[in-house]
């Protein structure tokens, strides 16, 4: 992984759209490397600007500052027909008018490929989506999940060196879903092409990428590995965003480099991580997720009264508030046969698992 | 047929009582007031679509009458005389050449006015469904302008643009690109023109319909996929809007084929259409048998075109399907 090579490269791109009094700003000041080979995430919720970074990317539309570069070099001036760049559509935009074959084949056609040639890779591509006899079929005669196959083959034929993917598996129930997540990771692992891959499901992006850009409101907060973005989220927002989280108010009291100790509103101090910014010791917020914690008769590093008790079959969900009134959550793993450990109205300590607790930025 | 249905769900009480006999009266009283309920709607079909047809296609087999009208004798003379013309010497059977040549002009120039309503109209009803929402009706509503006016008023308009000194030459002349005005009106050029003007709206306006319909996304994901603008539009946009194109190209080409303001006063006498040929026939000629079964002809011809496209455009959804 030593300095792999850079596929996508967005250099402080901003992106209005409108004028005067609506103005959007839908990308403000972006700038992300998307290495090659990388199945690459961005994950936000609606309205972030997602499908607008992708849009430049493939050249729907032009940044209004900034620059966006294919393996180094500046695409500006290319049009979307000629960037080595395909798209599979949030709505997957298959040709109604064409059979499923020559869907997947149009986009070599283009290209002005040999018919022959084009019959063949038509054909590698339906056995690589796992749908090899149904070529001669008309697109409205498709499940979901085939439709949303044609449009991955479709786009992967021309073999473009960047796939962009526009939260392609949102139709889909669940169980589909699931399944197509385990194909596309199949499909990548397979085809090394770079996947730039849009989703507002943050399990979806935990479980499918390398690495993960976490957006809000047109701004990416925070990128890195799935593992990185949940155990160390830097701000507020990404914390909040991934996964369930408490956020506890501390005092940053030691400093050395990404560690240090905080002290909690009890009065304990342990230790805690810190974010990839410089800090001044004094107020801050810190994460706890609830499944590092464990709660014990004793006064622990926190105290709270328990609220509530949801048992969910693999764990029990325990709702405390501190003594200072914030809200916690424990997630405890149940044991076979064991009844909860605690009721509601219990005073209980909390304890935190090692390296659990994560200083954020704001 | 939607009044008839609920009628007959109306009436599904009364069958509950007993049985097959209650079922056949009640079936009988509810299909006696489905054709109760239809008949006005039957009795206008009949009085003013069908009647005036039979009444031609009666005359068309009948002999002039002496100064106007028919006679009552039955002949297929009219029909013969489409085409055909008797010598008046001999009564030798030749082929009519005037009459020939008027049918040939009438298709092509309908023809040719199709052609250029669609070169025309295809970039407008394109660039009106690209528009915003709110701007799309205005531009509809400029145009169908020329459509608040008398066809007769706007045909006289033309020839104020198209005359040997009208807009058209005086300013061809003031930039110096010609020296004498270019001959347009009482030319086939100036019919054509002229009905391409008086029919390009009915071509819009179903090229806008199906091109509102048109998922951009598609020419989106064409462009995606290296097509550039022209093999997109030959690709996806044209297939997808066909029903379309077809269906404005059959609303310009039967009016065109009839017309009779536009030859009769950009062709100026001596480039009549069929439309004219027929009203010759009732007017100056009286020979009404033989207007009535030109009419008849003309109209056959329309139907033939309209099978053609409704062929077309079921095994088209039969692919789609
Ligand atoms: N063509 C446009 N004109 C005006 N505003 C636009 C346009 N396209 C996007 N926007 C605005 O830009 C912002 C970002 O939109 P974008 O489509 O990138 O969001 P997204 O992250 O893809 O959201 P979602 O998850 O809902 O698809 C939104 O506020 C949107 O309203
Ligand atoms: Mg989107």
């Amino acid at each position: 992984m030593s300095n792999p090579a850079v596929a996508v490269e967005a250099q402080g791109v901003t992106k209005i759209f409108g004028s005067g009094e609506e103005q959007v700003r839908a990308l403000d000041n972006v700038s992300v490397t998307i290495r090659e080979n990388e199945f690459f995430t961005l994950l936000g919720p609606s309205g972030c600007g997602k499908t607008t970074l992708l849009r430049l990317i493939a050249g729907f539309e032009h940044p209004t500052d900034g620059h966006i570069l294919l393996h180094g070099e500046h695409i500006a001036h290319l049009p979307p027909f000629q960037r080595p760049v395909n798209t599979v559509f949030q709505n997957y935009a298959l040709f109604p008018h064409m059979t499923v074959a020559d869907n997947i084949g149009f986009g070599l056609e283009m290209q002005g490929m040999p018919k022959q040639d084009v019959a063949r890779v038509v054909d590698e591509m339906l056995t690589l989506v796992r749908m090899e006899n149904l070529g001669r079929r008309r697109t409205s005669q498709l499940s979901g999940g085939q439709q949303q196959r044609v449009a991955l083959a479709r786009a992967l034929a021309p073999k473009p060196k960047v796939l962009l993917l526009d939260e392609p598996l949102s139709a889909l129930d669940l169980k589909l879903r699931k399944e197509m997540q385990i194909e596309l990771k199949r499909l990548q692992n397979e085809t090394g092409i770079t996947f730039v891959f849009v989703t507002h499901d943050q399990e979806e992006a935990l479980t499918m990428s390398d690495r993960v850009a976490v957006m809000n409101a047109g701004n990416i907060l925070q990128i890195g590995a799935p593992r990185t973005i949940y155990d160390h989220p830097s701000e507020r927002f990404v914390a909040h965003f991934i996964g369930e989280t408490n956020f506890v108010e501390a005092e940053l009291i030691e400093i050395d480099g990404r560690n240090g100790r905080v002290q909690l509103p009890s009065g304990a101090e342990v230790p805690a991580s810190l974010p990839d910014v410089d800090l001044s010791p004094g107020k801050v917020t810190v994460v706890i997720r609830p499944e590092h914690v464990d709660l014990v008769p004793d006064a622990g590093v926190l105290q709270g009264t328990i609220d509530n008790v949801v048992y969910f079959g693999t764990d029990t969900h325990y709702h405390l508030h501190l003594d200072d009134g914030t809200p916690f959550v424990a997630r405890l793993q149940n044991q076979r046969d064991s009844a909860a450990a605690f009721t509601e109205g219990d005073k209980a300590g909390i304890t935190v698992k090692d390296n659990a607790i994560q200083v954020l930025v704001d | 047929m939607a009044i008839g249905e609920t009628t007959a769900t109306g009436s599904v009480p009364t069958t509950q009582m007993s049985g097959r006999e209650a079922t056949a009266a009640a079936e009988r009283r509810s299909v006696r007031k489905r054709w109760l309920l239809v008949s006005p709607a039957l009795a206008i079909i009949g009085l003013v679509g069908i009647m005036p047809l039979a009444i031609i296609a009666v005359y068309s087999f009948l002999s002039p009458g002496p100064y106007a009208g028919i006679s009552w004798d039955p002949t297929l003379e009219a029909w013969l005389n489409v085409f055909m013309e008797r010598d008046i010497f001999d009564e030798t059977l030749g082929i009519n050449y005037a009459h020939a040549s008027i049918v040939t002009r009438s298709f092509v120039l309908a023809f040719v006015t199709m052609i250029l309503a669609l070169i025309v109209g295809f970039p407008t009803a394109y660039f009106i469904a690209t528009r915003p929402d709110k701007q799309r009706y205005l531009w509809l509503f400029i145009i169908s302008l020329p459509f608040w006016s008398n066809l007769l008023v706007r045909t006289f308009a033309m020839m104020l643009v198209l005359r040997d000194n009208g807009y058209i030459n005086s300013s061809l002349i003031y930039l110096n690109v010609i020296e004498k005005p270019l001959e347009i009106i009482f030319t086939n050029t100036a019919v054509g023109i002229g009905l391409t003007y008086a029919y390009l709206p009915l071509m819009v306006m179903p090229l806008y319909a199906s091109m509102e319909k048109l998922d951009f996304r598609l020419i989106e994901a064409g462009y995606d996929l290296y097509g550039n603008r022209w093999k997109v539009l030959w690709r996806i946009v044209i297939p997808l809007v066909r029903p379309g194109i077809i269906a404005g190209c059959i609303l310009v080409f039967i009016p065109a084929i009839g017309a009779y303001v536009t030859p009769k006063l950009l062709g100026g006498g001596k480039n009549l259409m069929v439309g004219n040929l027929i009203a010759n026939q009732f007017g100056t000629s009286r020979d009404w048998p033989l207007g009535s079964a030109i009419s008849l002809f003309l109209m056959l011809m329309v139907m033939v075109a309209l099978i053609i496209y409704v062929r077309n455009v079921i095994s088209e959804a039969d692919k789609n399907a």
